[in-house]
């Protein structure tokens, strides 16, 4: 087991470092570059744009700053924001907990009802119930979250006036129950389309388990269906979902941008959007950083998780 | 309804009629029984904007947004009326050549102060702090943003807390303009920082405005609280939020639902205007803003080097189409770079006239013929050329379509060629590699007429000028009223200087005006004391004077 998480640990370094490099060289390869926004400005000349890019350091060359860039991460300095001027890992905390807060709930929900959905599905097949499952995933897979989220606010928000139209709290008003009132239109809006996808996966993975022999074996056993479905079934349908989780893992924390947008939600995916916009380097390069970090990360964990759960599964 | 909202009976209202006397001079040109506003700050105005306000240093480089924020927090030695008038604000009197505040050569100034403004923190404001603001700006190591004027002030001087002298080195007048956007930071937040791009202040402004910093929650908010010791009109709300809602769409969604109080830039889009104006419960206004569209010819290039092609061209565009049928008829028709509300506006230049026929009349007047394809040509310069303006734009592209057609009758041929916002507004502008761009830009800085940034001949950056002269234009005349107004003091002969540009540049067109723009602005009925400033760039410039009618 140590041996194996050495290499994995290896590997992802070499990783991070080409991530980073071609990271760096892309978003420099963008033409603008940060002062692009004050081009326009009428008290601003050419020749301020130029001094206060020469006072940031944009003038130095690339493998210049580049090297500086990197040379800061490894002693733990991320940089500070363009925009605002805080260190980069303070922005990204300050919006992590938001898009954790919505897409953890949403992920809680879609995977709990997801599941059942699939499970329902796989055991009373071709059913009403499972024919109205799989036109409804596939309705919810293929209409666009945007829109999702604009029908909510303007049936929940505008016509009936029960849910806020945004934000994700009332300023001023900081309750938990407020949170909550906030997070229910996104968090069900996003869940639509998961609880699709989550379905989809499990109903499949239940079907390939339920027609084994030790399923057949249990049930001669006597046991109840219940017992069956439960201890048998879903326990090992269960295992692919684990990786599945794994990989979403990047997706929880990075963001949901549509949605994000929609709903005025200050998370990851907004502030990566209004980073490229800004061409802010360092949040820009801070986010791509965290996100890989995040997919090796969701990975190895879900092998780890996999090898504790599945005794035919051996790491080494 | 009135009256019984206000608790006034008619018997009443009779009774206070004794005492008319004394409010009759209140009450010209307001409804009856205008509202006044709170004896202390009471509520709380959100005010929505589609850019997040992150710039807290009014020194640094900002956009809009940051704007309404710093006007609340701080304050500058002058403020610009929305008449373009200056008035004191830190400073107690405006100076001019009249009082002796500014000598005859325009060369020495000297700033008279108000000793009764506190910092938020309690410290005392002094001359002192306007030394060192003025002097950060030029501080090489500081990345102050417009440095235009600053850097002509040397010798600054302290003579009394109160009062502060410089010497210019040439005579500046659109300086007193640029103080009016010049806000007063505290030298003793930077005492011991080593530097003043990282100070602390720059993350917990302390300023001498009507508010006072709460907090800045990144990607969502920034709370500003009522400055109770403010030293002019106002606060009268205890809570001012500027809350950051990140698309117009749904900017528009929250002002109705309610979520927020004050639309803030970028305003509402026009295309809701018709539905906004009927919303119940809600004030919605047109505000004129001094960003003028046009659609800029670079002069070097061979197509545009002859007048009547221009003048044909301007006459080629269907404004009034374009205005009612793309922009929802809410632009102004402009003539001129001068937004129509300044005093320095020029009301008797020509108004430009949809004529086809008098179009190709000049280009064949002026010996352009057409070819086999009906694209006129004349001493092996076709009449085609590129139209570029920021990918996305979707109004704008409709224009393009359109003069595309129109410009086709003509015999010229005009090819669209669009680029991302971050591509367009680097070198391709600002060093003239266009042919053409449609452009929107706000040409003056406050309220002050000079333009020599714009349209000086020294000002070309593409010939290695220091300036945005994106045409290259270039009128010996142009430069010599540019110098002699950036000279002259009196506002009437400025005014008879910057109308002869406008003339000048009307025949010239360096660029095709198309019009002066307007945006829809918005807020909840019951929110007293909002008026607007073109002169600045935000809506919130006084946002002192808000008030909840409660």
């Amino acid at each position: 087991m140590p041996a194996f998480l050495l290499s994995r640990l290896w590997q992802s370094l070499v990783l991070l470092v080409i991530v980073s490099i071609i990271g760096f060289t892309v978003l420099n390869l963008i033409p603008g570059g940060p002062l692009a926004q004050f081009a326009l400005d009428p008290g601003m000349t050419q020749e301020d744009l130029d001094r206060i890019a020469r006072q940031m350091g944009l003038d130095r060359p690339l493998p210049v700053q580049y090297l500086d860039w990197a040379g800061k991460l490894l002693t733990g300095d991320w940089g500070n924001s363009f925009r605002d001027g805080a260190p980069v890992l303070q922005v990204i905390g300050r919006h992590l907990w938001a898009t954790f807060l919505l897409m953890g709930s949403s992920t809680a929900l879609s995977i709990a009802i997801g599941t059942w959905i699939g499970i329902r599905g796989a055991t009373h097949r071709y059913s009403v119930f499972d024919y109205t499952a799989t036109v409804g995933a596939m309705i919810a897979l293929s209409i666009p979250t945007f829109w999702f989220g604009l029908v909510g606010i303007y049936i929940f928000s505008l016509e009936l006036g029960w849910l806020p139209a945004g934000n994700m709290y009332t300023i001023g008003d900081g309750s938990a129950l407020n949170y909550l009132h906030h997070l229910i239109l996104p968090s069900v809006v996003l869940s639509l389309v998961n609880v699709a996808i989550w379905s989809r996966y499990m109903r499949s993975a239940t079907l390939d388990v339920i027609n084994q022999d030790f399923v057949k074996t249990a049930r001669a056993k006597g046991l109840t269906e219940r017992r069956v479905l439960m201890k048998h079934v879903v326990g090992n349908a269960l295992l692919p979902m684990i990786t599945l989780a794994g990989m979403q893992l990047p997706g929880i924390l990075g963001g949901a941008l549509v949605t994000e947008t929609v709903f005025t939600w200050p998370g990851m995916g907004r502030l990566f959007l209004d980073s490229l916009g800004y061409s802010d380097y360092p949040v820009i390069m801070g986010l791509l950083m965290f996100s890989a970090i995040l997919v090796i990360l969701g990975n190895l964990l879900a092998d780890i998780v996999v090898a504790l759960v599945d005794p035919r599964i051996r790491l080494g | 309804m009135t009256d019984k909202k206000h608790g006034i009976t008619r018997r009443g209202a009779i009774q206070m009629l004794g005492a008319g006397a004394l409010l009759a001079p209140n009450l010209l040109g307001k409804p009856a029984f205008a509202q006044t506003p709170p004896e202390a700050p009471a509520g709380r105005i959100i005010v929505g904007q589609t850019q997040e306000s992150t710039v807290l240093n009014p020194l640094l480089p900002h956009i809009e947004v940051d704007d309404a924020v710093i006007f609340s927090l701080f304050d500058a030695l002058f403020r610009v009326t929305p008449g373009g008038e200056i008035m004191p604000n830190l400073a107690s009197e405006v100076p001019t050549q009249e009082n002796g505040g500014i000598s005859a050569d325009g060369l020495q100034w000297r700033i008279k102060l108000r000793d009764d403004v506190t910092w938020h923190d309690g410290e005392p404001f002094t001359a002192e702090d306007v030394k060192f603001t003025l002097e950060l700006i030029v501080n090489p190591d500081f990345r102050a943003w417009r440095t235009i004027g600053h850097n002509l002030v040397k010798d600054i001087e302290v003579v009394s807390p109160t009062e502060i002298t410089w010497t210019m080195e040439k005579p500046f007048a659109p300086y007193i303009n640029f103080l009016t956007e010049t806000f007063i930071i505290p030298a003793h937040a930077f005492e011991g920082v080593e530097d003043p791009n990282t100070a602390p202040f720059n993350s917990a402004p302390i300023g001498t405005g009507a508010f006072k910093f709460g907090q800045r929650v990144p990607g969502d908010h920034v709370q500003l609280v009522a400055n109770p010791g403010y030293h002019a009109e106002g606060p009268y709300v205890e809570e001012l939020i500027y809350k950051y809602i990140p698309d117009t769409t749904v900017l528009y969604t929250q002002f109705k639902s309610g979520e927020f109080d004050l639309t803030g830039n970028q305003y509402i889009s026009p295309d809701n205007y018709a539905e906004a104006k009927d919303l119940a419960d809600r004030e919605v206004v047109l505000v004129p803003v001094n960003s003028v569209e046009s659609i800029y010819l670079n002069q070097e290039k061979p197509q545009f080097k002859d007048p009547a092609v221009r003048k044909a061209l301007y006459a080629a565009i269907d404004k009034v189409s374009i205005i009612d049928a793309l922009y929802y008829g809410l632009p102004l028709p402009s003539e001129t770079f001068m937004p129509q509300a300044s005093y320095f506006y020029n009301p008797d230049l020509p108004t430009q006239e949809f004529d086809l026929a008098a179009a190709n009349k000049m280009l064949d007047d002026a010996g352009w013929v057409r070819g086999a394809d009906g694209i006129r040509e004349k001493d092996g310069v076709r009449l085609s050329f590129t139209n570029s303006t920021t990918a996305g734009n979707h109004l704008r592209e409709q224009v393009q379509q359109f003069l595309q057609q129109t410009f086709k009758e003509i015999g010229v041929e005009m090819e669209i060629s669009n680029l991302p916002a971050a591509v367009i507004w680097g070198e391709f502008w600002g060093m003239s590699q266009f042919d053409s761009v449609i452009v929107g830009i706000t040409f003056l800085i406050g309220a002050d007429p000079d333009v020599t940034n714009r349209f000086h001949s020294a000002a070309i950056a593409a010939q290695g000028g220091r300036g945005s002269n994106n045409s290259q234009y270039k009128n010996a005349r142009v430069d010599e009223l540019l110098e002699e107004g950036s000279a002259t003091f009196d506002p009437e002969k400025r005014r008879a200087i910057y109308q002869e540009i406008q003339a000048i540049i009307r025949e010239d067109l360096p660029f095709l005006p198309l019009f002066q723009n307007r945006s829809v602005r918005g807020w909840k009925s019951g929110i007293e004391g909002v008026e607007f400033n073109t002169n600045t760039r935000t809506e919130s410039w006084h946002a002192a004077a808000w008030y909840w009618d409660k």
